[in-house]
């Protein structure tokens, strides 16, 4: 029986009808076969458009239905939901896209009418020969996996504990804390960052709902969304963690002690080869570092190691190895932070060459009372209190020649920097500031801004062409956009603030994980205004600056916020799955394997009726992506929704 | 005056990453020729050859297909095994007397809008050098 289709055509307002005559667009459309009615509106997504839909199928008794519109990738699911309740199947639906693909994308009204046409042609061939589908169901696992563990990730798992599920919160270093435990103070409320930090961090570790799972490495994930498989890599420690009590003996006593470079302390502190991060590190358990301990470098440590002779409670063990964990979850939350720049990378500025330039992140752990100078902000090169210290906004931000985007937090933290620097030292300390913009958005950010911009603090806007070092000085020129005038700035400390950008393993990550990045590395979302939480993949979701430059309000909403998408998903027993799987047509099928070679999920496999060999698709397993299909030499492999029957109308018809 | 050529082209764009990019060029409104019309799949691995076949036969003069970067398949190789056939396709078109240069493969990510218009830009200028395809039916 010969399909009676409507064709849907939406103006968008203006954005497609300025730019396709969608008069001329109805009329060649209703001269198609088998098109019954074809109708246009404003807003085909509107409650309106939606009543005209059903009205119309139920009129003219439609089965097969054209929309004309945005890309499925917009509204599919909003226009299935229409027709379904007209009573018809969602996969009688077919969209044409033509304002993304077409009315967006081209200037010329009559060029760009013709090509709406081929596309409705082409989706009108394609649906005269759709077919209803039945959406099969498939069981959640209702455990959550959280990658990372800063204040993103104990944000989002904290609020997926609380709505009762099991949360995995793996975390790459020996402690969770991330960034923030770093920092001293937070802009513009001057919280102290510890001190807001460490409860939840607590938290996280007392929580009956969460297992933390620390110095592991994410290895695969399997699966989709509702049953993801993942493997986790767990670092050697080298040290029981059911042992440790985390009294810190073995650090002291270490032969190695206060001479490895604390990465915590951006550098600027030593440590032991066996340690603890920072004083609330959790868990509060020793690690050994591999890289340095001389045990594990060399196979020896003087007449034995120290460490195994301080502790107590036996639990330092040389010989354990990395070990690998299996887990089943329903969604992943991805909040693995950012990198900073290294300013090195922008060479005129002398960060590596010139003690006395350091970073906004190193001055953190100056002015922090925990860090390497237990407060004091001494220069580097001479560990002298400085006279004068300058700020370098934007290095690496906002420059075509390295990072184009605004990292968001640089002007805030130096703001609050300064701030601290002017509480310790009042006007005793000249401090200048070169700055791109002032962007202080937030609430409360602003009063701030001025409340520094009040206090003896030499703004300039321009960025030095470089930085020099003159007998223990450091000379840099700035010429100032807004008085037109050239300073000349001797200095005894510079703080560059550098650029945040992707984590340097974000590609490869995001190929473990299958979701997309955007153009500057950051993971991507599947759209930037209504679902910034969500991938492109079902069941994963981001949190923090993984996905773009945040401060810490940012990333806690953020991670509040994908908690909640997460539970969506992972309150419900089952989930509705996409139809369009393969299946095989057993008359033609010879068995000849080609389908099982090509397949990447080992979906299908080779069963034996009849004394006949042929191909059998595991539904469960099929994602539906039809590479079986377009290898199939016989054409007995289909996909259901893009069969060879329904594409090669729609190919001929939209080239036509 | 004799009109310029405008060739004909078909795309075959992959849901997860080309089609992405393609929607993505339209919505930061950058622009290229309207001579491509594309159809979505949900992989390239789906696009059989026969797909480019029938399309040159009705009348295309060129054929985009276009996938994610090695490595991004959203369904891990469907992107590698379209690449091979492709290449084997080439060859046979070759050998039948058409233009291989008709028929491209392209990696095009989620956020690569701006290179999708560039991709469609340079092929229809390409194409233009070639001519209308011969075995327009």
């Amino acid at each position: 029986m010969s399909k009676k289709i409507g064709v849907f055509v939406c103006h968008c307002g203006i954005n497609i009808a300025s730019n396709v005559d969608i008069e001329e667009l109805i009329k060649y459309s209703s001269n198609l076969n088998n098109v019954i009615v074809s109708k246009d509106y404003k807003y085909m997504c509107s409650d309106n458009g939606a009543n005209l839909i059903k009205d119309t199928i139920k009129k003219y008794k439609l089965d097969g239905i054209v929309i004309a519109c945005c890309s499925p990738r917009m509204h599919e699911n909003t226009f299935r939901g229409y027709v379904e309740n007209a009573g018809i199947n969602a996969f009688n639906l077919e969209i044409a896209n033509i304002r993304e693909q077409c009315s967006w994308a081209h200037d010329d009204k009559k060029r760009s009418t013709e090509k709406a046409k081929s596309l409705v042609r082409g989706a009108v061939a394609k649906a005269r020969l759709l077919e209803s589908l039945e959406k099969s169901t498939i069981s959640v696992n209702p455990n959550a996996l959280v990658i990372g563990g800063g204040i993103s990730g104990i944000q989002t798992s904290l609020d997926l504990a609380e709505k009762g599920f099991k949360v995995y919160l793996v975390e790459r270093t020996p402690s969770i804390g991330g960034r923030m435990a770093q920092l001293d103070k937070t802009f513009p409320t001057l919280d102290c960052s510890g001190c807001i930090l460490t409860p939840k961090m607590m938290e996280v570790a007392n929580n009956q709902n969460i297992e933390l799972i620390t110095y592991s490495e994410i290895e695969n994930v399997d699966g989709n969304i509702g049953n993801y498989k993942v493997k986790i890599r767990k670092k050697p420690r080298y040290v029981d963690l059911d042992k440790c009590t985390g009294c810190g003996d073995c650090v002291v006593a270490c032969r190695l002690k206060d001479r490895i470079s604390n990465e915590f302390d951006m550098g600027l502190g030593k440590r032991s080869a066996i340690y603890i991060p920072f004083p609330q590190a959790i868990p509060m358990k020793c690690t050994v570092d591999e890289n340095n301990c001389l045990m594990i470098k060399h196979g020896k440590c003087g007449k034995g190691p120290l460490c195994i002779e301080a502790c107590e409670a036996d639990a330092i063990d040389f010989s354990q190895k990395e070990e690998f964990l299996e887990i089943e979850v329903g969604v992943i939350v991805v909040a693995t932070g950012y990198d900073l720049l290294d300013p090195s990378k922008v060479y005129e500025f002398g960060y590596s060459r010139y003690k006395n330039v350091i970073t906004s992140m190193e001055m953190e752990r100056l002015i922090s009372s925990s860090g390497p100078t237990s407060g004091e902000i001494l220069c580097p090169s001479n560990n002298k209190i400085p006279n004068s210290i300058t700020y370098i906004l934007c290095v690496g931000s906002r420059d075509e020649t390295s990072c184009t985007w605004c990292c968001r937090i640089g002007c805030m933290s130096a703001l609050k920097q300064i701030y601290l620097i002017k509480e310790k030292f009042g006007n005793k300390v000249e401090i200048n500031i070169s700055y791109t913009d002032i962007r202080s958005f937030g609430k409360g950010y602003e009063e701030f801004y001025r409340k520094i911009r009040g206090e003896n603090t030499n703004f300039f806007r321009g960025k030095p062409s470089d930085v020099r070092n003159i007998q223990d000085r450091l000379k840099l020129d700035i010429f100032d956009t807004t008085t037109n005038k050239l300073f000349e700035i001797n200095t005894d400390l510079v703080v560059l603030v550098p650029e945040l950008i992707p984590r340097m393993d974000s590609d490869v990550f995001s190929r473990i994980l299958h979701i997309s990045q955007s153009s500057d590395g950051f993971y991507l979302e599947a759209h930037p205004k209504l679902r910034p939480m969500d991938t492109f993949t079902a069941g994963i979701f981001l949190a923090g600056c993984c996905q773009g430059p945040k401060d810490i309000q940012d990333s806690v909403s953020q991670a509040s916020g994908a908690a909640g998408r997460a539970a969506n998903i992972l309150s419900k027993k089952e989930l509705e799955a996409e139809p369009q799987v393969a299946i095989v047509d057993v008359e033609n099928c010879s068995g000849c394997s080609m389908c099982i070679s090509i397949c990447p999920f080992n979906a299908i496999d080779l069963v034996e009726e009849k004394g006949k060999k042929q191909a059998k698709v595991i539904e469960a397993l099929c994602k539906g992506c039809g590479a079986c299909v377009g290898a199939c030499p016989s054409g007995s492999m289909q996909q259901l929704g893009f069969k060879d029957k329904q594409m090669i109308p729609m190919v001929e018809e939209t080239v036509y | 005056m004799k009109e310029e050529f405008e060739p004909n082209i078909l795309g075959f764009l992959c849901n997860w990453c080309s089609y992405a990019g393609a929607d993505l060029a339209g919505t930061s409104r950058i622009k290229y020729p309207p001579n491509i019309k594309s159809i979505r799949v949900m992989c390239s691995g789906r696009v059989d050859t026969v797909f480019i076949l029938e399309a040159l036969r009705k009348g295309a003069d060129g054929v985009l297909i276009a996938g994610c970067h090695p490595g991004d398949c959203h369904y891990q190789s469907g992107n590698y095994k379209t690449n091979r056939r492709i290449k084997l396709l080439k060859n046979f078109l070759k050998d039948m007397g058409v233009e291989p240069e008709r028929v491209r493969f392209e990696y095009v990510s989620a956020s690569e809008g701006q290179k999708f218009a560039a991709v469609v830009t340079d092929f229809v200028n390409e194409l233009k050098k070639i001519g209308p395809s011969p075995i327009k039916e």
